[in-house]
């Protein structure tokens, strides 16, 4: 069997297993999987970047929200039904990661990263200074009748389910297109060896900001169908932590593995899940599980994956 | 008319001269060995050919045009290619991949292409390795092979035979042989049984100027390159 299609085969049988799941389900662990499913978009966008082009950025929150807010406003406001309005987030992850790209991309390193955190923070600020309209912290609720269109209602969980995995599996199909693809490659040289990828002929720039605006978009995907799943927009899906959390799915999950993002949500949310039904500090838990990883697992779980069973795992 | 050529080409490092009023040129088809003491601006020079470094003052021109101000990725897709001094290749790659990466850029046939660079330089049966697991000289035959397989139309090497076996050395330079045909080389390069077995003239750096420049015979019995390089000039 040829790399490819064990690919395609390890990425389509997660997608399997996950419809399988929506019927075996019991409904608490249902409406988990949706949001992590939608959460773990956020991370593969995420992971375009810092897994696959190596630039680590500390605000991606802003993508998510551009998303989000792009979404639920025109709804909110312009009165917009889903389709457009989804159209909407997009566009302004697109728009955003491009201006923001093409800014940061002058920095390299710490400087990047501290960028992209003011960018973000400058972002989230934005969002408080209108609370007119955004309601700020306290954010705002999507009715149910606003989130309906083409007979399809999200907040059924049968429905939302299927939505979010929908959402999922196109950005997981489109993700393994993108990373064995000749532009996907050259990302890849440029995190191993930025100088020999320049001396190759490759436009450093251009491909950086290709992976920019990526991966805000993809985020900013996930941001969009977060507020029509779950109905809700605030400013605390702009805030720091939800730059970090990505950072941490995916160096859980393995950086630079297409499955890690799902694996890092994933194992995170039922941490955080579980162990938060045992004690009020379980941000110590994760944390001791954090350092744990480091010690014992450096490339995270799908790192561990390919460096011990598959080293074709893209 | 030239192939590539530099008039006034400077580069000052903070009151340093490191290289200084170099004008230069290098003829299509030609193998040209740049050599001179350490430090004498060699690498400099060649940066500032491949748009690694920026100049402080000059220009460069290849094949007619004046590519001073392009940025390094032009000169490469303009028909350039460069390696490393110091040994640089994408170590978590294959070397299979390495190559790719070289001939994709080109549009090339990624399946007849690598194989082809690859054998060239004697690591066809190395294909799938990862290059950083492959011995030092080894990894300089692959970013050797890396420059092949961008088919270059001046290929400029900055000292490929350091930390090769003496074999290794005897098979390098019968690729030089062959690849003269193909493309125009330039030679960085310290090791002069090398230099005078490969090259049709040399150019002699010496403190960032231009010492010396002829056939290898002439600067083997010029009296200022031996004083150069014996350190009593």
């Amino acid at each position: 069997m040829t790399e490819t299609a064990k690919a395609v085969i390890l990425h389509l049988g997660l997608i399997a297993v996950l419809f399988a799941l929506q019927f075996v389900l019991p409904a608490y662990h249902h409406g988990n999987m949706a949001r992590v499913m939608v959460l773990a978009t956020y991370a593969m966008g995420y992971n375009l970047l810092f897994g696959y082009t190596g630039l680590l950025s500390l605000g991606h929150a802003m993508f998510f929200a551009a998303g989000m807010y792009g979404m639920a406003l025109t709804v909110r406001h312009l009165g917009w039904t889903p389709p457009p309005a989804l159209l909407a987030g997009l566009l302004s992850g697109a728009v955003l990661s491009a201006l923001v790209g093409a800014l940061a991309l002058r920095t390299v390193g710490v400087a990047f990263m501290i960028v992209t955190l003011m960018f973000s923070q400058a972002a989230y600020l934005t969002i408080l200074y209108f609370t007119t309209w955004t309601r700020g912290e306290e954010g705002f609720v999507l009715q149910q009748v606003q989130r309906v269109f083409w007979g399809i209602d999200p907040s059924d969980p049968t429905t939302r389910y299927f939505l979010a995995l929908l959402v999922f599996a196109t950005c997981l199909m489109l993700s393994l297109w993108l990373v064995r693809s000749g532009f996907g490659k050259v990302l890849i040289a440029i995190r191993e060896n930025e100088d020999r990828a320049q001396m190759l002929g490759y436009d450093i720039f251009a491909h950086k900001l290709g992976a920019v605006v990526i991966s805000g978009t993809m985020s900013a995907t996930a941001g969009a169908v977060y507020a029509l799943l779950f109905g809700y927009a605030g400013a605390s899906f702009a805030g720091v932590q939800y730059s970090i959390l990505p950072l941490l799915w995916v160096l859980l999950g393995g950086a630079g593995t297409l499955i890690g993002p799902f694996i890092g949500a994933l194992f995170t949310f039922y941490l955080i899940d579980i162990t938060s039904g045992y004690t009020s500090a379980y941000m110590a838990v994760v944390g001791a599980v954090l350092i744990a990883l480091t010690l014992f697992a450096r490339q995270g779980i799908g790192g561990e994956i390919r460096a011990r069973v598959w080293r074709g795992l893209p | 008319m030239s192939l590539l050529s530099t008039s006034g080409l400077s580069k000052e490092f903070g009151g340093l001269r490191a290289v200084h009023d170099v004008s230069f040129a290098l003829e299509e088809g030609e193998v040209r060995a740049l050599i001179g003491p350490n430090g004498a601006g060699k690498t400099t020079f060649v940066g500032m050919l491949c748009g690694r470094i920026e100049p402080s003052a000059g220009t460069v021109r290849f094949d007619g045009t004046d590519i001073s101000r392009l940025p390094a990725h032009r000169r490469i897709r303009a028909g350039m290619a460069y390696t490393f001094q110091i040994t640089s290749v994408f170590a978590r790659l294959s070397c299979h991949e390495n190559v790719a990466l070289a001939v994709r850029r080109r549009k090339g046939n990624v399946a007849k292409d690598v194989p082809e660079a690859l054998r060239r330089v004697g690591l066809a049966d190395r294909a799938e390795q990862l290059a950083g697991d492959l011995s030092y000289g080894h990894q300089r035959l692959l970013e050797i092979a890396m420059g092949l397989a961008q088919k270059p139309r001046l290929l400029i090497l900055d000292e490929p035979t350091q930390g090769l076996a003496d074999s290794e050395i005897e098979d390098f330079v019968a690729l030089i042989r062959e690849l003269k045909a193909e493309a125009t080389i330039l030679l960085i390069e310290h090791n002069m049984a090398v230099v005078m077995e490969v090259a049709d003239a040399i150019t002699v750096l010496n403190f960032g100027e231009v010492l010396a420049e002829g056939a290898p015979a002439e600067i083997r019995a010029n009296r200022e390159v031996q004083a150069a390089y014996l350190g009593t000039g």
